[in-house]
């Protein structure tokens, strides 16, 4: 990208920026080229928190951040720009903070919408490159379109318990990311919530690779991930590298595209409006309910259908018969006597209770609202997770 | 040869990250995987038979639908990697199946 000349570096910023000052790769007219890129990351989540401190430590002059979203005390295990005193905030407000902090020469955009089909477009134009930091398969594919509409590279990353991918996606002569996956994975085939949870750092490690190809982008040195794929085994620390082609049928990057404009992404991946919740169909128990009915020393069987990991967080003294092994171990439960089935949050037991309905068992119910629920409003020392 | 399992599919392999099997292209070697562990089948291929959009099959660091597919031939020394497409790790408390 073309550097413009009014651009310089005042004394301060020499000192800041002297480690890579003195390195051939960067020199002076690198660090310009720094100054002068204006870099969005979509989400300041897992993957945007690192990439993100770390292209305002390298000194790009402008970071857009898009988030709509608070901080939780659950992001804390890996989102680092953000700290304990930032729970309840917005993650936008915490992240420039962090961000000004680590370098205040840096212009921090903040951004709070949900990126859409409305917005994407307008948005992503003001910006050389694009980060996409996202967690879920409609954005993933939104910032793709975008990006290759308006022309600016996507530095792809993506996580999954402890494995990752990275790429550099919708550059002019590269492949985008319908070149790689054409359709998104439709949301019944999402693996189960126990099988779900990051590696705390593994956001951190595929995070800073994007930031890394990012500044390889913007200085035009090294050998940038466009037309291959890195991918992060963490817990075996082994890197894999896959060839990654444009496909010349591609809809959106080809020289047949079809798609022109942004689409209702929802849509294309299968998720039509909120996903009704599946408690509603089967009978259920209040927390309250349980506790009067327990304290009484009513002969109650208390199912547990979460796995051992979860048991050993916290548990009501249930019988522990993760879901996934019901239906092969359903003869160890007896019909006869009333059950009430939980789960963390009341979803995964619902499935446990409809199950058991329909092989026979007619004294079953559903905790509503898992031992979360019991956690809120029966035993407030219960951890909650 | 070497078939890797990507993280989501493991639990329905045993929880194994990586799986011996044997066949001359990579549809015999995919067809004997899904026919030791069922529960896999669903997740690689549609009810008509095709493999999933959302899943990509490599040998070595090679695409198969750059090469011939599921009759790309494999040999002993050759991986062939099952790379589904990721989005995050999001705590979902739902079995969605």
């Amino acid at each position: 990208m073309a550097v413009d000349n009014k651009i310089t570096l005042n004394n301060d910023e020499v000192l800041r920026y002297s480690r890579h000052l003195i390195m051939p790769e960067v020199g002076m007219e690198g660090q310009l080229k720094l100054k002068a890129a204006k870099v969005l990351t979509i989400g300041a989540g897992g993957l945007g928190s690192p990439l993100a401190m770390y292209l305002a430590a390298a000194g790009v002059g402008t970071i857009g951040v898009v988030d709509f979203d608070v901080v939780d005390f659950t992001n804390l295990q890996r989102q680092i720009i953000h700290g304990t005193s930032d729970v309840g905030r917005k993650k936008l407000d915490s992240a420039a903070e962090t961000l000004k902090e680590i370098n205040p020469f840096v212009d921090v955009r903040k951004f709070e919408l949900r990126l859409s089909s409305d917005n994407a477009l307008e948005l992503f134009r003001e910006f050389d490159i694009v980060v996409d930091g996202t967690d879920n398969f409609p954005t993933r594919y939104l910032v793709n379109d975008a990006c290759v509409l308006t022309g600016k590279p996507n530095v792809y990353g993506s996580i999954f318990r402890f494995e990752g991918q990275a790429s550099v996606l919708a550059t002019p002569q590269g492949p985008c990311y319908r070149c790689w996956y054409p359709e998104p994975p439709p949301p019944g085939l999402v693996p189960s919530c126990a099988e779900g949870g990051v590696l705390g750092i593994l956001p951190g490690l595929v995070g800073v690779i994007q930031a890394t190809e990012t500044v390889k982008l913007i200085l035009g040195k090294g050998d940038p991930l466009i037309g291959r794929v890195l991918l992060v085994d963490a817990l075996g620390m082994k890197f894999r590298e896959l060839k990654l082609r444009k496909d010349p049928n591609c809809p959106v990057c080809g020289p047949n595209r079809t798609i022109t404009r942004l689409i209702d992404y929802q849509q294309f991946c299968g998720i039509r409006g909120e996903e009704a919740p599946v408690t509603t169909t089967v009978p259920e128990m209040t927390v309250e309910e349980l506790k009067r009915r327990l304290d009484a020393k009513e002969d109650l069987f208390v199912l547990d259908v979460r796995e051992p990991h979860e048991y050993q967080i916290c548990n009501l003294n249930g019988y522990l018969l993760p879901l996934g092994d019901l239906p092969k171990r359903v003869h160890e439960l007896d019909s006869s006597r009333e059950i009430v089935a939980h789960c963390r949050s009341g979803v995964r037991s619902a499935k446990a209770v409809d199950f058991l309905r329909q092989a026979g068992f007619k004294k079953v119910k559903n905790l509503a609202g898992g031992i979360l629920a019991w956690a809120d409003k029966i035993d407030p020392k219960m951890p909650k997770y | 040869m070497k078939i890797l399992i990507p993280t989501p599919l493991r639990q329905y392999a045993d929880k194994q990250a990586a799986i011996d099997i044997n066949g001359a292209t990579v549809g015999e070697a995919l067809g004997n995987l899904t026919s030791r562990y069922g529960d896999l089948r669903k997740h690689l291929y549609t009810d008509d038979g095709k493999l999933r959009a959302f899943v990509n099959v490599y040998v070595n660091d090679e695409d198969i639908r750059y090469l011939s597919k599921e009759q790309t031939p494999v040999k002993q020394g050759d991986t062939i990697a099952i790379v589904p497409s990721i989005a995050g790790g999001v705590f979902v408390d739902c079995v969605i199946e």
